[in-house]
């Protein structure tokens, strides 16, 4: 089987891989790039934990292929904090006690950041749409959709 | 005996003690993702392993071919249940002392079970040859209902226990079984249900694994495992693992950050000890970690009981008696995490809030086809069960006898001056407040409205119902003359260090996966020694470092390694006294406590805090003194805590899809004293959710034959933000007289409280109709089949 | 968790793609092709399909248009659902097409998942098709001769069947614009957020003159194909659009199913589903016909 040279923009930074075919987004960051904070939690594209903005866009990263990321932006949880300012949104989940155990966590700040760059305002309703793909099963999300509405002032 | 902590707390924000919401001291590295979970950790030369499931729910292996696997590239050895039985660990204790298999010689007894297992240099490589192993199996018949399972004549499951004859585990009964059929016979009213819990999983986001490491040359075993009771395991380790060499001060388990527990991390898995063996074999670290369809189909299920219900009263509505049958479906061993004398665990809290004249319960366990298990997804040892029966049958009452399900309870509730209360089960309730729980739940909804406003609708043909659940729980395992497991006595213990610059470390025996020990150990430290809890370093999991624990389940760190956490800071904080008293040089009597420091009595101007004491301890204490200034203690609950709560929901059903909507639930907890009210809140948040996901939506269903009908989260509901409503909470406190600080545990209360409150609301929609009960979960279709009987079918 | 290996294609023109599929087809290769990958990818990380090969079409630039000319609404192969649910002229004019992209799995896999991958896919559980079939769309089907349209009605031919031929791609979707006094809305019923349909129904009306001039109805996950329910779309022609009306159309389109029992249901309770949402669809989409929300 044939592998692949790929380069990936991740977190702004230029990373070279060479790659097969097969290996799923989600492996090349944590295995390849060694950025653990991106989580694997199931295997049908349901629980959102491997969550990353690709070209911005919030996306489950298991469910897309490394090849496909070749010449693309890649942004996990470890790209939030900058200059070491947490990003709004992670102050938001400390602030407002929305982790727990915190293997949901970078996920679903992944998906809400991308919420507030579109909503600055958004509603209780929105907000649970918005992260309607990220399962959590310590917090029952009350405290999670206050992170957000705490994060989303913030930014205001 | 400790008072309420209602209103401000006693220390400074500075200290932050007892009743401040902290901010959890484990978040800064969980939001920049730099969690230490297992799949994050890599060791040098670490290979993978992966394991092949079997099919069949029963079958005898004919042949296992590992020769396709062996050439696939990457794959380094197959091990099967052979190579185990080489080194007599191909069976293994479970912690009820039954036996497991690790990997089977003869047969597999459930679908999903361990056949073989891969190691291969990737984890690619290693799916790549659980694809190539080639197993030949014989299929054999299978039984699924525990019920049949029972009937005399069947097929005897356990063949390798010599000389069983049926597929029954043991029986087991609490209470007088001749007065309670006496009382019933003589009852006025009765009503009786069968109550049926299904299957279900905890489903934590991370699945479990492990990375076992054996280091030939020191002979020491490191095994990094997702794991709630790291010290427990270790001596499980020794013991099962003593003939080949492992002996236990060469076992190190490391249990490093945990997405999630619930229960389902308690169980020894397969897994864990095949991994070891390879590890050992290969002399290089094995890393195995499931993935998602082989946690939900082969790992530690939770509740499965078929509970026959019944409760009786005389004409004014009084209970007098209740009397359950129970069928507990086990799988194909009992390998419930129960504390050994407890193979039902707390069931007999069935009695709940209720003041009884007589009660009887009886269970029968039963062998099947499926996966063992049992005690898992946050029951609290079968308090979920239990809560359910008798919260479901005192609804199925209220309405049989068409009292208000709210005036029942409180009729028949145990009075708040009642305490301790000797149940007719053979426990003490500590303390309680049945009523005032109750009281406030319904004033924050509004409860008279409510039914004001059901009144209206039902004149309309609109379907609203209002469920309440007034649970006990039964917590903090336990008193040694009781509790243990595998003969492990339940004590908890902690150790705290304080340095000469005034900062401590405190190390436990418990292990959070989420329940922020870090934060609330260092609180409770800080509220007994004055010591800002920013400056309590709080470690678990290690068992080279931490002392021997029982783990964290079952809601019993507060009440256990809690009390062991005042316990040790009350000694350090003793000897602090004598060397303050030796610099201050005055009596010990004449000195006064007050956070962070010893004051002399009548000259408040001569004092020595915490610090100045604890740098003394190294530099300047007095002869004959050790010097150090740390403690542990093991502690021995005295009893139980009982935690409390009452919770009330209100649905609305849409009559022409049968779904159930939540419109409000509100919870009124009882945790006694509160350690940091914004992690009780979201223990509460995510037990809600816990509990809504049984009473809708999570169920594991098995055909004929065995297969599992609900094997991924494409078909094992797991709610979204967009299924759980807000949850609005409340709390009353009322202590508990016999810990240290007044506090019971409260990380199960809520996944005990809301399925019956859910449930009750929807039977209470449909009371009028006839409804009666309806088992968990309500599924539309459910909900639909019941209007289209009854007529009212949109 | 982990696909089988396989070659994978990353051609930057459509020629390009569709000489790969025709090649490797006639070397006896399995070749899928890979738009958004949000059914794909999960099937090949089941193991339950194992192509030797994936060709990306991604890399193709001009895919990604989605613009009304003509009378027509046009989008290209890689319009993503999301896509859909920010466009200005989806949500001025299509609301149907909003309805239905908002309810398919979450959004995240909306922001990846393509349309035209929705339809091509042949699933019965997929909600474009009951959608695309009640507002009369029509796809447009590449193959090395060029393209050729085909009515979404003769498109879904077997269950996860189409009409596409081996070396075609699905480019795009045609949907005429909506007739002033035309109005459609897609309901599912789903068991949680990210499922597939208990029973979906989509349903579209143009209302003039009082009564309905022309009526479809689709519907989701109730047979081995998505069905179009041709005896309540000819029922409702001419008919005032009341309550009594849809619950006949609604009736007839029930009859129209032929649902398997699963976990999300019997048949009974599917095919009564089917009746129950077919009568809320119809009367939302008469709602919106009206100039309603």
């Amino acid at each position: 089987m044939s592998t692949h040279k790929i380069s990936v923009t991740v977190n702004g930074t230029r990373l070279e891989a060479q790659v097969e075919s097969r290996l799923l987004l989600v492996h090349l960051i944590r295995e390849v790039f060694r950025l653990t904070g991106t989580h694997i939690g199931c295997d049908t594209t349901h629980c959102g934990a491997c969550t990353v903005l690709l070209d911005g866009a919030p996306t489950k990263s298991c469910t897309v292929l490394a090849v496909q990321a070749d010449g693309r932006n890649v942004k996990t949880v470890e790209g939030l904090e900058q200059d070491g300012k947490l990003h709004a949104i992670q102050d938001g989940f400390m602030q407002e006690h929305g982790l727990q155990c915190g293997f949901c966590t970078p996920g679903m700040m992944m998906t809400s950041c991308a919420l507030l760059e579109h909503n600055k305002n958004p509603s209780e309703a929105e907000i649970r749409g918005a992260i309607s793909g990220n399962l959590c099963r310590c917090t029952g999300y009350v405290n999670i959709v206050k992170a957000v509405q705490h994060a989303a002032a913030k930014l205001r | 005996m400790a008072t309420e902590n209602e209103g401000t707390p006693r220390t400074s924000a500075d200290v932050c003690g007892m009743g401040h919401s902290m901010k959890r001291k484990e978040d800064p590295r969980f939001i920049r993702g730099q969690g230490n979970y297992i799949d994050d950790i890599v060791l040098p030369g670490m290979l993978y392993m992966d394991i092949v499931r079997s099919p069949f729910a029963h079958a005898k292996i004919v042949k296992i071919d590992t020769s396709r696997a062996l050439k696939v590239p990457g794959v380094l050895a197959v091990i099967t249940g052979e190579t185990l039985a080489g080194f007599k660990l191909h069976w293994m204790p479970t912690l009820m002392s039954d036996t497991q298999m690790v990997l089977p010689t003869e047969k597999v007894m459930y679908q999903a079970q361990e056949v073989a297992a891969v190691i291969a240099t990737d984890r690619y490589a290693a799916a790549d040859g659980v694809e190539a192993v080639d197993v030949e199996y014989d299929p054999l018949p299978v039984i699924v209902d525990p019920y049949k399972a029972l009937e005399p004549g069947a097929q005897v499951l356990r063949t390798d226990k010599p000389g069983k004859k049926d597929n029954h585990i043991w029986h087991w009964e609490a209470g007088d079984r001749a007065a309670t059929d006496q009382a019933f016979k003589d009852a006025a009213v009765k009503v009786k249900e069968h109550i049926y819990i299904p299957r279900i999983h905890v489903a934590s986001i991370e699945t479990c694994g492990c990375i076992a490491s054996f280091d030939k040359a020191q002979g020491k075993l490191t095994v990094y495992m997702t794991t709630q009771a790291p010290h427990a395991i270790r001596t499980v380790f020794a013991l099962v693992a003593g003939h080949v060499g492992l002996s236990e001060e060469k076992i190190r388990i490391v249990s490093p950050d945990i997405g999630g527990g619930f229960g389902g991390k308690v169980p020894v898995y397969p897994g864990y000890v095949i991994a070891t063996a390879a590890s050992v074999v290969l002399g290089k670290p094995v890393k195995w970690i499931e993935d998602r369809m082989e946690n939900l189909q082969a790992d530690s299920f939770a509740r499965d009981y078929h509970m026959d219900t019944e409760l009786c009263a005389d004409k004014d509505g009084n209970i007098t008696a209740l009397r359950i049958k129970t069928v507990a479906d086990h799988g194909y061993t009992d390998a419930a995490a129960n504390p050994s004398k407890f193979p039902a665990g707390m069931f007999s809290i069935c009695t709940g809030a209720y003041k009884l004249k007589q009660a009887f319960t009886e269970m029968d366990a039963a062998y099947t086809n499926k996966p063992p298990g049992g005690v898992a997804y946050r029951c609290s040892f079968r308090v979920t069960e239990a809560a359910h029966a008798i919260e479901r049958i005192v609804d199925v009452l209220a309405h049989e006898m068409k009292i208000d399900p709210a005036e029942l309870r409180m009729k028949n509730f145990i009075g708040a001056n009642e305490f301790p209360y000797k149940s007719l089960l053979g426990w003490e309730y500590d303390s309680g407040n049945y009523a005032g729980a109750l009281q406030k739940a319904m004033d924050m909804i509004g409860y008279a409205d409510l039914r004001k406003e059901q009144a209206e609708k039902r004149a309309r043909g609109e379907l609203m119902g209002i469920g309440i659940c007034s649970f006990v729980e039964i917590v903090g395992a336990g008193p040694s003359k009781q509790f243990d497991i595998l003969g492990i006595k339940m004590f908890d213990s902690a150790e705290i260090r304080v340095h000469p610059t005034g900062k401590a470390i405190a190390r436990f025996g418990t292990k959070s996966q989420g329940q922020g020990h870090e934060t609330t150990y260092a609180q409770i430290v800080a509220e007994e020694l004055g010591i800002p809890a920013s400056q309590i370093q709080v470690e678990e999991g290690d068992t080279d470092t931490a002392p021997y624990g029982l783990g964290t389940y079952a809601s019993r760190s507060t009440p256990t390694a809690g009390a062991a956490a005042v316990m040790a800071a009350r000694k350090i904080r003793d000897k602090a006294r004598k060397i303050a008293a030796y610099l201050l040089e005055v009596a010990e009597e004449d000195l006064e406590w007050e956070v962070g420091k010893f004051v002399v009595k009548g000259a408040p101007q001569k004092s020595k805090t915490i610090q100045e004491c604890a740098f003394a301890a190294y530099t300047n204490h007095p002869q004959g003194m050790e010097a150090g200034l740390e403690a542990t203690h093991y502690y021995d609950p005295p009893n139980l805590t009982f935690p409390f709560g009452s919770y009330i929901c209100v649905v609305d059903i849409d009559r022409g899809t049968g779904q159930v909507k939540i419109r409000r639930f509100v919870a009124i907890d009882d945790c006694g004293n509160i350690i940091n009210p914004m992690i009780v809140k979201g223990q509460v948040h995510g037990g809600l959710a816990m509990g809504m996901a049984p009473a809708l939506l999570e169920e594991i269903t098995y055909d004929e034959n065995g297969n599992n009908q609900a094997g991924s989260f494409m078909d094992y509901l797991v709610p979204t933000a967009m299924e759980t409503p807000n949850w609005e909470t409340g709390h009353t406190v009322t202590p508990s007289p016999h810990h240290p600080i007044g506090a019971k545990g409260v990380g199960e209360s809520a996944t005990v409280g809301a399925p019956p409150a859910i449930a009750n609301a929807v039977v209470d929609a449909l009371a009028h109709l006839g409804v009666r009960h309806i088992d968990i979960p309500i599924t539309p279709e459910k909900v639909w089949n019941i209007l289209r009987d009854k007529g009212v079918a949109e | 968790m982990i696909p089988a290996s396989f070659e994978y294609h990353a051609p930057t023109s459509l020629p390009e793609a569709i000489g790969l599929l025709g090649k490797l087809g006639q070397a006896g290769e399995e070749a899928k092709i890979l738009s958004g990958g949000q059914s794909l990818l999960p099937l090949l990380k089941l193991r339950f399909a194992r192509p030797g090969h994936l060709i990306d079409i991604n890399r193709i630039p001009g895919l990604d248009y989605l613009k009304e000319e003509g009378g027509v609404l046009r989008m290209g192969a890689l319009v993503r659902e999301a896509a859909l649910e920010t466009s200005p002229i989806v949500r001025a004019k299509y609301q149907i097409l909003i309805d239905t992209a908002a309810v398919i799995a979450d959004p995240l896999v909306r922001n990846q998942a393509t349309v035209c991958g929705n339809l091509a896919h042949g699933d019965p559980a997929n909600d474009h098709p009951a959608t695309m079939l009640a507002i009369g769309a029509d796809v447009v089907a590449t193959g090395p001769k060029g393209a050729r349209t085909i009515p979404v009605k003769q498109f879904f031919t077997a269950v996860f069947t189409t009409a596409l031929e081996a070396n075609e791609v699905l480019t795009e979707i045609r949907i005429p614009a909506p007739p002033p006094g035309s109005g459609g809305a897609y309901v599912k019923l789903e068991r949680k957020v990210g499922d597939f349909a208990t029973a979906g129904a989509a349903a579209f009306l143009v209302i003039g003159g009082g009564v309905i001039e022309a009526a479809g109805i689709g519907l989701t996950n109730l047979g081995p194909t998505p069905i179009k329910a041709t005896d309540a779309e000819q029922f409702l022609k001419g008919k005032k659009p009341d309550a009594a009306t849809f619950a006949e159309a609604a009736k007839r389109a029930a009859a129209a199913t032929a649902p398997n029992p699963d976990r999300r249901g019997s048949v009974e309770y599917k095919q009564n589903m089917a009746r129950v949402l077919t009568q809320r669809a119809l009367a939302r989409a008469a709602q919106r016909a009206a100039g309603g929300p």
